[in-house]
């Protein structure tokens, strides 16, 4: 019985953790990659979740060719450094962020509208025996009309 | 006292499948879903991306109501307030279905109004959107603060876009940080089925060869597979069985529709630090299919706003 009490209650704990981590990431979002944005305008689409170091997110979305772009990515500070690469449909790597500084924002227009893939990677930090960190991560896109 | 004893138990049990299928809702959808991708890599960074196998989280993202106006002021369109959902038809939504879809629809009439300087359409369109915001539960999605704001910087685009993209942020952000992912995906469906409605409405047969707006039109092409696969993320939900349903609908028109794209070739501008993605794209979209889609979309649409 004290036992099945006590499954019940750190299950409930876990959960509301989570609920708790996923608020934090919305918070994250705002504070530190929105303004990365610039003068462009966020397009309102809220990208964020909680990775674990080695893990990565993959997002899907058409860009339009009357458009500049800027994408933005953040990690939350714990983590180690998160890198993105984009691919176009047939998986060709259009731009990596490793390959510019590990730059956290890219500016891009296109010719044509296309659809894209973007893969987001936190890097391992090497350390062997701890606990991998985990920590917020964010995708946001800000848009003008191409000049 | 034994007899207590087990209803307790019994509670205590409930309580805990309870909590167990929450929690495996919550890792259902796009948390869930992880696939093995190689990546063809060119060129001599090859093994910096070897290890790139499998995604914890696959984000399937739509164009918002902002950009979605966005595309049909730049393309040349002109304003029909007739186009937009009645502000009246807030009472008749009062399922989470309904309001979920018609948040996204209105979010789209108020990026409408609010890119064409429509003032007075702008504060009806927030505060209908607010309704649908209320209604499904989103906290502080829209205050009064927002409305105040908008009122205060009625003539000034820059910061009513600002608004209107926050508010957005606000609410599907609480839609998927509390859970629920199928009305999130009701809300972005409804806000690009809305963008795709106005936009075919919007085209002059007379003027149909190299009109712009069609060319906007074509490239939603691209998009309707990303919205199937992030509706079948939640299905299972019977709101978004129906409208996965109505969406191949739609993909069946698009489907006829050829796109022939050149390979991307990226090509950095310096002088403004931008990097162009080069490429060429033909189409073959004849007017009776154009008429075909419109039909279908309206007909989607009357029903989704009803």
């Amino acid at each position: 019985m004290r036992i099945l009490k006590l499954t019940a209650v750190l299950i409930l704990f876990f959960i509301a953790s989570g609920l708790n981590v996923k608020g934090q990431c919305k918070s994250f979002a705002k504070r530190t990659c929105l303004p990365e944005l610039g003068s462009y305008t966020h397009d309102g689409n809220y990208h964020a979740t909680v990775l674990t170091e080695g893990e990565e997110a993959e997002l899907y979305k058409t860009f339009y060719s009357d458009m500049e772009y800027r994408l933005s990515i953040c990690g939350d500070e714990n983590l180690p450094p998160v890198e993105f690469i984009v691919l176009d449909v047939n998986k060709n790597i259009l731009y990596s962020s490793k390959d510019a500084n590990n730059a956290s924002t890219w500016d891009f227009k296109l010719q044509s509208s296309q659809q894209l893939k973007i893969i987001i990677k936190v890097n391992s930090s090497g350390q062997q025996g701890g606990t991998p960190k985990s920590g917020c991560v964010a995708i946001m896109f800000g848009f003008k009309i191409k000049t | 006292m034994t007899r207590l004893l087990k209803i307790s138990n019994s509670i205590l049990a409930l309580a805990i499948l309870f909590t167990l299928m929450i929690a495996s809702c919550r890792s259902g959808g796009k948390d869930a879903k992880k696939e093995a991708d190689s990546v063809n890599v060119q060129g001599a960074n090859a093994a910096v991306y070897e290890d790139i196998k499998q995604a914890e989280k696959i984000f399937y993202t739509l164009p918002s109501p902002l950009e979605s106006a966005m595309l049909i002021k730049s393309a040349g369109a002109f304003f029909d307030n007739n186009l937009l959902n009645p502000i009246e038809n807030t009472s008749h939504y009062s399922t989470n279905r309904s309001m979920g879809l018609n948040l996204g629809i209105y979010t789209c009439d108020l990026s409408f109004a609010s890119l064409y300087d429509q003032t007075q359409l702008i504060i009806d369109y927030m505060n209908a959107a607010k309704k649908m915001a209320d209604g499904l539960g989103i906290l502080d999605a829209i205050n009064e603060e927002d409305i105040k704001n908008l009122e205060e910087n009625i003539h000034n685009t820059d910061v009513i876009m600002d608004i209107v993209s926050q508010t957005y942020l606000n609410s599907n952000s609480y839609l998927e940080d509390n859970n629920q992912p199928a009305i999130a995906a009701l809300v972005l469906a409804g806000g690009w089925l809305e963008g795709l409605y106005i936009s075919t409405q919007l085209v002059d047969m007379k003027d149909f060869n190299g009109n712009k707006l069609v060319g906007r039109i074509i490239d939603q092409k691209l998009s309707v597979d990303i919205l199937i696969d992030l509706l079948e993320t939640s299905k299972g939900h019977p709101a978004v069985d129906e409208l996965i349903a109505q969406v191949k609908v739609v993909k069946t028109v698009f489907d006829k529709i050829t796109l022939k794209t050149t390979p991307i070739r990226p090509e950095y501008d310096q002088a403004a630090n931008v990097t162009v993605l080069k490429s060429e794209v033909q189409s073959d979209l004849t007017p009776e299919v154009f008429k075909e889609l419109s039909a279908t979309v309206a007909d989607i649409r009357s029903n989704l706003i009803k």
